[in-house]
């Protein structure tokens, strides 16, 4: 069997590789992109967590499945935000978009 | 090393792998590609990890809606960066550095915790779905969270509606 210090350390680097991306990269699809992958290290730990600790309980799915509903509502919206910005300042690029900066 | 191990093992090289190309790939279309890559990864682990239902909702949700959204962005913000010499911003050895300390202090924190290499405690029920929509219908459970979620959803939708076509038409 697997011990859950392999699945841990999965999910702590592939949180690391996303925090990267949000915090390195021009495009703000690829910030997005980014949170995603963040998000779905976080959905490996509560799943591990479950498995490994509270198989008989219910808990640890029912937390995944609402961060699944919480990353889909991000994302769109997210997505909505950039795809206005595009339209109006015809730019995705993240430092571009400094209306509120002084 | 058993069969688990060795196909967990190819399943983290895929997930990694693919998530490094997410960051660093120039293209925005084959970052979205990258990610469903990484999607299809965590699914495989879920899986591994006896949770059925939950990888066939990663595939459903973040594979068919997640993914198809993002390809659906890259290809309406269609100025992308390929000209630029790099797609990562002035900052990213600081994020790189950044990104190393937090996996590092993961790793530390993780190393402290005595039950690190423990084992599956037991296993599974068999009716695993069927507990788990019990439970999210049930008023002495998850009902409220659950509904809650729903509003969420619906409020994303709205917005979201209202944020890239309404703001258009009262330009």
């Amino acid at each position: 069997m697997i011990p859950i210090s392999w699945y841990l350390i999965l999910a702590a680097a592939l949180f690391s590789i996303g925090l990267f991306g949000v915090l390195a990269r021009k495009n703000a699809v690829a910030i997005l992109l980014g949170i995603e992958l963040m998000l779905n290290a976080v959905n490996i730990n509560l799943v591990t967590f479950w498995r490994y600790l509270e198989p008989a309980k219910v808990t640890g799915q029912v937390f995944a499945i609402i961060v699944f509903a919480v990353a889909a509502a991000e994302v769109s919206v997210g997505l909505a935000l950039i795809i206005s910005i595009y339209r109006r300042r015809d730019t995705v690029v993240a430092n571009d978009i400094d209306l509120l900066k002084w | 090393m058993t069969t688990m191990q060795v196909l967990f093992l190819i399943f983290a090289a895929i997930i990694l792998g693919s998530a490094y190309k997410v960051v660093t790939t120039k293209k925005m279309i084959h970052a979205a590609f990258w990610l469903i890559a990484t999607l299809f990864g965590v699914a495989a682990l879920y899986a591994m990890l006896s949770a059925g239902f939950m990888a066939m909702v990663q595939i459903v949700v973040y594979v068919g809606a997640i993914a198809i959204l993002f390809i659906f962005a890259v290809m309406l913000t269609r100025k992308d960066l390929r000209d630029s010499a790099t797609p990562l911003n002035d900052g990213r050895f600081l994020a790189a550095v950044l990104s190393l300390l937090t996996f590092g202090g993961f790793f530390l924190l993780l190393k402290n915790w005595t039950g690190f290499t423990q084992l599956p405690s037991a296993e599974v029920p068999a009716d695993m779905v069927g507990k788990l929509g019990t439970a999210l219908i049930s008023p002495s459970a998850y009902i409220l969270p659950f509904e809650v979620a729903s509003v969420l959803l619906l409020a994303a939708l709205i917005g979201a509606v209202y944020v890239a076509v309404g703001a258009t038409k009262n330009k």
